[in-house]
């Protein structure tokens, strides 16, 4: 591991517009740097992309820079991150995604020449390795295509590199519906890691080559997918949130690897990336409820250093499209938290506890990401050689962190929620201390008809 | 507490052992293969999936439950083969063209299994054509179409528009995933939508009942 100590060790330090190591932009956004920016994210409506239809999406997206810009300029936004996730065919056809791209660059040069707007660009290819099952991760088209869209995208302009990976979630969604915390493990900091090196290692190479930079990935298939099937009452909410804890592990290896953020929205274990790295880092909460229910809509925001809305679709509202009606509600946002980090620390810590305070107690896993949780929990991590062993010290001290809390009245568990903490505490009392020894014991229970061990850096049979 | 009775409680439990030893003594006891099916495991099935729809357990849980009657199926598959009897009602289920995202196509398939339907699971991203071949030969009775992309709506249209085609044998269609709503699935033609896995179980029954899904 990289990191053997925290860029923020106090809990207080751990807030939002603030980070160690902030990011200044082309256009001069400081990032991380006394000033939380809004972050607007946006899809299409029900619509095939197809080669005859791309007139039809390209003019979606003209619409949306178009109208989210000017409604950024006339509500004074200090400035924009605009993010711009691609739909599966767009990194298929990496030429589809760059047209788009293009289209958002004019978009926000026009807005920057009429109004002196300031934005950047974060482009995230859809990572469409798993299109093939099992996917091959580190070659054939889908690899290719997908690094041609960044290549692309960043000489084209785009400044922040993102990605939503996938690298071990062909197995990790068994993991979830089953309960199995050492398959999730597994999953995360065997498999995800070893893909996050191999994947950012090359991302870092294509932002090297075009002075742009890597902005950070996200356990949005592992964290998120938790935390909504929590919300859905299909696991645990307690399950959900030590997987969370562990998902930050395999979220590190991006910046172990060269990003800078601001990290990606969607990874709600941001705060445990923020405390390790320093680096600032996206967030999203009740802005996000157009996308998905989050238990953290306040709690997320206070740690944040863009504040999103993950995705909206581009249908119409009674007061605009409706990402224009989203900018305008994460401009309001910032400028609460704009307006209170202006006042000074104070006013700024007073406005955070009533963030953290409003969720907190509510849910598990908003519990363990208040910043006070979150700074332990990156402890844990930093405190480990190894991915696998810092996956197993953040879930157990996540395991721990929930009995204190509930023991303290401080968060509220749900009552046939409590033997899951003990089934998890149990699961990692019987895993093995070495690393080649756990790989052994899953690669024997993993279903290999799912993915390619090799594929992973590992042996293709054992 | 008759023996039945008592497997499907050991179903519900998830004892998987146990639920194999219980099956392998109503079997030479004489007890018909569908019976133990039917009076047996469905029933300790259904009570798990009614405990998940009110809250009481998770999805891991109901999982153990599935593996727990597998065994049980195991023992009864080749004999219930011999006899020449096969599930009531088969299911042909995916998710559609574009579209990779699974979980709650699998949980469906879990419990329409434990609803002993026969499924036929074409996996993610399934083209019009595959579903298509794969009710070419007749005796499917349902369709169950997923998708979570809101870009991938128009490939379940496509689905269901290839699946009315006059030459096909007649099916059921179902459909579901979060952007799908009820308004669109009667747009598109389909005859069911569900809003979950559980109440996708409940509204496979009642269309192979004749109901209509509406």
């Amino acid at each position: 591991m990289k990191y053997t100590r925290l860029a923020i060790d106090n809990p207080h330090d751990l807030t939002f517009g603030l980070a160690p190591r902030p990011l200044t932009t082309r256009s001069g956004m400081v990032i991380g740097g006394g000033t939380v920016y809004p972050e607007l994210n946006f899809t299409l409506p029900s619509l095939h992309i197809c080669k005859e239809t791309l007139p039809e999406v390209c003019g979606h997206y003209r619409e949306i820079i178009s109208g989210a810009l000017t409604r950024a300029s006339e509500l004074d936004a200090p400035g924009v991150v605009i993010e711009f996730e691609t739909l599966p065919p767009m990194t298929e056809f990496p030429e589809w995604g760059l047209e788009i791209v293009k289209i958002l660059l004019d978009g926000m040069a026009k807005e920057a020449a009429a109004t002196g707007l300031k934005s950047v660009l974060r482009v995230t290819p859809n990572d469409n390795r798993e299109f093939e099952r099992p996917p091959l991760m580190r070659r054939g088209r889908y690899w290719d295509n997908m690094l041609k869209l960044f290549e692309d995208s960043a000489a084209a302009g785009a400044e922040l590199l993102s990605i939503e990976s996938v690298g071990g979630k062909e197995l990790h969604d068994d993991a979830l519906v089953n309960g199995n915390l050492p398959a999730s493990l597994f999953s995360l900091c065997i498999l995800g890691a070893r893909d996050m090196e191999f994947l950012w290692t090359n991302l870092n190479g294509i932002a090297k080559r075009h002075g742009v930079v890597c902005a950070g990935d996200t356990a949005c298939g592992f964290g998120n997918t938790a935390m909504v099937l929590a919300e859905k009452k299909m696991i645990p909410r307690v399950f959900a949130s030590v997987v969370r804890a562990v998902s930050a592990v395999r979220s590190l290896v991006a910046y172990e690897c060269g990003a800078v953020g601001p990290g990606k929205d969607c990874g709600y274990e941001n705060p445990i990336l923020k405390a390790i790295t320093g680096f600032p880092m996206a967030m999203e909460g009740k802005t996000a409820a157009c996308a998905h229910m989050s238990p953290m809509g306040n709690l997320a925001a206070a740690t944040c250093d863009t504040w999103s809305n993950e995705s909206v679709q581009n249908i119409k509202l009674l007061g605009g499209m409706a990402p224009t009606c989203y900018m305008e509600q994460l401009i309001y946002d910032c400028r609460l938290m704009n307006c209170a980090r202006g006042e000074g620390p104070a006013s700024a810590r007073h406005l955070q506890r009533w963030m953290v305070q409003s969720d907190a107690y509510l849910d598990p896993q908003a519990f363990i990401l208040s910043p006070e949780a979150a700074v332990e929990l990156a402890r844990a991590i930093v405190a480990c050689p190894t991915p696998y062993l810092a996956g197993v010290a953040v879930a157990r001290r996540a395991i721990a962190l929930l009995r204190e809390g509930h023991a303290a009245k401080k968060v509220r568990i749900a009552a046939r929620e409590i033997g899951w903490l003990d089934l998890m505490e149990q699961s990692l009392d019987e895993l093995p201390s070495d690393e080649n020894a756990f790989i052994e014991e899953q690669l024997a229970l993993a279903d290999r008809t799912k993915f390619l061990p090799q594929e992973y850096g590992l042996p293709a049979y054992s | 507490m008759t023996k039945l009775q008592e497997l499907s409680a050991l179903v519900e439990k998830g004892k998987r052992n146990d639920v194999k030893a219980l099956t392998q003594v109503l079997v030479s006891e004489g007890v018909k293969p569908l019976v133990i099916v039917e009076q047996g495991l469905v029933p300790g099935m259904a009570a798990i999936g009614e405990k998940f729809k009110s809250n009481e357990v998770f999805v891991p849980e109901m999982l153990v439950a599935a593996r727990a009657m597998k065994e049980a199926m195991i023992v009864l598959e080749p004999l219930l083969a011999l006899a020449g009897i096969k599930p009531k009602h088969t299911a042909v289920i995916g998710t559609v063209q574009g579209d990779l995202h699974d979980i709650g196509k699998n949980l469906v398939v879990m419990m329409l299994k434990g609803a002993n339907f026969g499924i036929i699971d074409l996996g993610t991203n399934v083209s019009p054509g595959k579903f298509v071949d794969a009710i070419k030969g007749g005796g499917i009775d349902i369709v169950a179409l997923s998708a979570l992309l809101t870009t991938t709506m128009p490939a379940m249209r496509d689905a269901v528009a290839a699946l009315r085609a006059p030459d096909l044998p007649p099916v059921k269609i179902m459909v579901g995933g979060a952007p799908i709503t009820h308004e669109f699935a009667r747009e598109i033609g389909a005859d069911g939508y569900s809003a979950d896995a559980a109440s996708a179980v409940d509204l496979a029954v009642s269309l192979t009942a004749g109901a209509a899904g509406w």
